[in-house]
């Protein structure tokens, strides 16, 4: 290592094969020791005095299942579904050896992916190359926590965290994903991977603005960012897309569809594109640029990216059927709830629960026929919807919300 | 030269490209309905479906040299097909017909002929250019084996596969 002066950035810098200097970069992060030391001389005690062992385990249990035994297994179904199902459109049949209807098809690419070899080329940045995987990932997973699967069971409220402001943590966390692009993008140090990379992150955060302003009508008319009282609300009075019951079924009711419908495009088409999903798909389309973002990237890395897309398609489904389509509830009012404390029958939890998942599965095969059925953006075009067409779209809509609520409220 | 692509210029509803998206996505979910109920057959179960039965009369399978209906081997060892064969899987060692033999006035056959079965590509540019109507691409497309060695298909072999043919030009025989 030699010590160079570069370019005013003082430090250690290493002179590679080119004669180029280049930065060393060492990562700084607190110790593990520290922390432990903190937790063990203050943290038991305190907690013991001032928290409830139940809540903890109800927490860590809801959160084993939910996301370990729930989110990933649906992961590697929607990996299935979209096989079988983009066979179907095309004329052709999906895997279907492996196991029942190919089923195991999915377990079979995990092993696969498991004794690949894991290959990091010499030319990349080993740190952000290492990095890029989970961060893609872990924000995918992490929004899973405010999203409500279900009512109450056994009295337990079937939402990891019942956070006051759902949405905004679910946006704030998925922005994060767009840090993983970018760093696989450039610790690529390859052209199409940089290329695949830029194009995919200017897109992400593109497409975040609107999908941040669709929502606000919506929150403008139910007055609040619990997504589990959103939730308790269209059980009782009528599903945001459909309200045929309730409350809902009024003039103004009726009328309030009509911001909601071009919300609910607005936020549709901005989740294909936070994604990467077709129609927008430049980013690691195959006939673009090889692989895009993920060319460099070989077996659990790859496979990483791979389940992070469809973890943040299932989590964007989840968030769309809970904001819109009425999350858990049942159409018409029927088993519903009267209130967010209200006591519900066991049956009626599980009921609640398995309406949920169906309405995320029918989301998920509309992505997989949309990615069938539409021609791919080019990328201006794709810029020019985002930031000409979407932008104004939605900051109309609000202003035509708030009329709309002025006059009929 | 700049080529003027002509857009279509579209109507108000056309500018949503909700309706087209909704018209798209019928086309795509008709398909799909009509294979989840099975009235598309393109695909063939492989293994538990073959088409050995209807295979088409121009199928190129793995070559084979054949007899005539006399017994006599038709191939004389001229190497046109070594010659032509693109990725070279032929050999051919020729050898002098004895002249106590009974068809000593062809004077040459192959005292080696192996095709290496991994190298043919099935072109059937061998059947083509023999002089001799020697050798046939057959209709078996399931060549495998456990070795190199294992898939070099020699002489023997080679008329195992092929068998007796009849109907051919016999121009080595007696005149009438």
């Amino acid at each position: 290592m030699v010590r160079v002066e570069m370019n005013g950035i003082p430090g250690r810098s290493i002179r590679d094969s080119d004669g180029w200097d280049r930065p060393v970069v060492t990562p700084r992060c607190m110790g593990w020791k520290p922390v432990l030391l903190f937790n063990f001389r203050f943290g038991l005690r305190f907690l013991s005095d001032h928290m409830d062992w139940h809540i903890i385990i109800a927490a860590v249990i809801k959160i084993v299942v939910f996301v370990f035994l729930v989110t990933l297994p649906m992961v590697a179904m929607s990996v299935w579904a979209e096989r079988r199902v983009s066979a179907a459109i095309q004329d052709r049949v999906g895997p279907n050896r492996v196991g029942p209807f190919g089923l195991l098809q999915a377990v079979a690419d995990g092993i696969k992916f498991l004794l690949k070899e894991d290959f990091t080329p010499a030319h990349v940045n080993k740190f952000y190359f290492w990095l890029a995987p989970a961060l893609t990932m872990v924000p995918a997973l992490l929004t899973c926590a405010v999203i409500p699967f279900g009512s109450r069971l056994f009295g337990e409220k079937m939402v990891i965290a019942d956070l006051d402001v759902g949405p905004l943590f679910v946006f704030a966390i998925a922005s994060l994903s767009v840090y993983g692009i970018v760093l696989a993008g450039w610790s690529s140090n390859s052209k199409y991977s940089f290329l695949g990379g830029v194009r995919s992150t200017s897109q992400m955060i593109s497409y975040e603005i609107s999908l941040g302003l669709s929502i606000v009508p919506l929150i403008m008319i139910y007055g609040e960012l619990n997504l589990g009282r959103i939730v308790q609300e269209q059980a009782l009075n009528g599903w945001t897309l459909l309200p045929l019951w309730g409350e809902g079924l009024s003039l103004q009711g009726w009328v309030l569809v009509i911001p909601m419908f071009i919300s609910f495009v607005i936020f549709m088409t901005s989740m294909f594109a936070e994604t990467n999903r077709l129609p927008f798909d430049l980013p690691e389309c195959e006939t673009e640029l090889v692989a895009g973002y993920h060319t460099e990237y070989s077996s659990m890395k790859f496979a990483l990216f791979f389940l992070g897309e469809y973890a943040a398609m299932i989590i964007g489904s989840g968030l769309a059927v809970t904001l819109f389509l009425g999350g858990w509830s049942l159409p018409f009012g029927w088993l519903a709830p009267e209130s967010v404390d209200a006591v519900v029958p066991s049956w009626h939890g599980l009921i609640h629960i398995g309406v949920y998942f169906a309405k995320v599965i029918a989301l998920i095969i509309f992505f997989i026929v949309i990615r069938w059925t539409l021609p791919r953006f080019r990328y201006d075009q794709l810029m020019r919807l985002g930031w000409v067409f979407f932008f104004e779209i939605a900051l109309a809509n609000v202003v035509i919300t708030a009329i709309l609520l002025a006059f009929f409220k | 030269m700049a080529i003027i692509v002509q857009r279509p210029k579209l109507k108000w509803w056309e500018h949503l490209y909700l309706p087209g998206i909704i018209s798209g996505m019928r086309v795509t979910l008709a398909h799909f309905v009509r294979s989840l109920l099975g009235r598309t057959k393109v695909t063939m179960q492989y293994p538990e479906e073959k088409w050995d039965d209807h295979l088409p009369e121009h199928y190129r399978g793995a070559p084979a040299l054949v007899t005539d209906e006399h017994g006599r081997e038709r191939c004389v060892a001229c190497q046109l097909c070594e010659f032509i064969c693109p990725p070279r899987a032929i050999t051919i060692l020729p050898e002098e017909i004895p002249s106590d033999d009974k068809w000593a006035k062809v004077e040459k056959r192959p005292r080696v002929f192996e095709i290496d079965m991994i190298r043919c590509i099935y072109c059937g540019l061998c059947e083509e250019v023999c002089p001799e109507q020697a050798i046939y691409l057959r209709k078996d497309y399931a060549i495998t084996g456990t070795s190199r060695a294992e898939m070099v298909h020699d002489k023997e072999r080679l008329y195992e596969i092929g068998g007796v043919r009849e109907g051919l030009v016999n121009k080595w025989n007696e005149l009438k």
